[in-house]
């Protein structure tokens, strides 16, 4: 699937929070667009990803 | 005094607006700590894999953040960046940038009035970075605007108050809180705008390039504070062309 505009490995059965802890993102401080629609965290366990997901994953850095 | 800015039904005590940019993580909670500050930008980005830093660890508590849409070019993709931001669970506000001009990074008040709206009605506090137009800035209050931020000068610059007049009219015309936001270079032009009635100074670069970034945020918290003293008791009037003493005038040296 693609993982901020890059083809990333999947491994089978993936849900969004396996694959986002896999990559050892911290869960609280990021937010998940999955086919151009926003997942609340509590979604992460019940959604399964497929390979022909896109997904972005955005956090918040220094900005004015 | 009670003296409160109010933005969206919150209160805050500071009138200063911090950016987050150009500081490194460290100096943060020092800038936002001598600065007064109870509210700080941030931006969104894409996150990198791995546990690295985040800059919400280095943010005090009880700060209240407010999340730009920078990058955004029109209102389709402020609204998104608000959407994403807000999914990261901060809070209600969002500071909207619309900026399609890469040489002057001026914002784009037709794109920010529409995803005002938008947001508005998801129950965002809008906080638009704008161009000071009086009228742009009375749709973006009639979209549900709960403050306008008029740039002073384009973002970065360190001009100052080139836009004065125009803030000035916003001053006079806009019932939401003003807050002069981008251009602003010294703690002596947050004083004059604050002088002038605006109801907040946001700044980033003027203190971020400092020599002493530090000490930076300390001047521009009591430069804010002067000059909101200033205006509360009514600037001392001008006159032209002639003086009045101070003093009284001896009577005895002529009779």
């Amino acid at each position: 699937m693609i993982l901020n505009g890059e083809k990333v490995e999947l491994k089978a059965g993936q849900t969004v929070y396996d694959f986002l802890c896999g990559l050892d993102y911290n869960i609280n401080r990021i937010a998940v667009e999955l086919n151009y629609e926003i997942i609340p965290r509590e979604k992460f366990k019940e959604i399964t990803l497929t390979e022909a997901d896109v997904m972005e994953v955005v956090t918040f850095m220094g900005g004015g | 005094m009670d003296d409160k800015l109010i933005i969206g039904g919150h209160e805050f005590n500071s009138r200063f607006i911090l950016g987050s940019g150009k500081f490194s993580l460290e100096m943060t909670d020092k800038v936002i700590k001598n600065g007064g500050v109870e509210m700080a930008t941030l931006a969104l980005r894409r996150a990198n894999v791995g546990g690295s830093e985040n800059i919400l660890d280095y943010m005090p508590e009880g700060i209240t953040l407010l999340p730009n849409t920078s990058g955004a070019r029109n209102a389709e993709e402020a609204v998104r960046i608000a959407r994403l931001a807000r999914a990261i669970g901060c809070g209600d506000f969002v500071k909207i940038e619309v900026v399609h001009d890469s040489k002057y990074l001026l914002p784009d008040n037709y794109e920010t009035v529409k995803a005002t709206e938008i947001l508005a009605k998801e129950g965002f506090i809008v906080m638009p970075y704008m161009y000071p137009d009086l009228n742009a800035a009375r749709d973006m209050v009639n979209a549900g605007a709960a403050a306008v931020m008029p740039l002073a000068a384009p973002i970065g610059s360190n001009k100052g108050l080139s836009t004065r007049d125009f803030i000035k009219i916003l001053v006079k015309e806009i019932d939401v809180p003003i807050i002069v936001d981008a251009g602003i270079g010294r703690p002596s032009q947050a004083c004059e705008a604050m002088e002038m009635g605006v109801d907040a100074i946001m700044a980033n670069t003027a203190v971020a390039t400092a020599s002493d970034v530090g000490l930076m945020a300390t001047s521009f918290r009591l430069a804010i504070e002067a000059g909101r003293k200033a205006y509360l008791a009514g600037l001392g009037r001008v006159l032209e062309y002639k003086a009045e003493a101070s003093s009284p005038l001896t009577g005895f040296l002529r009779d």
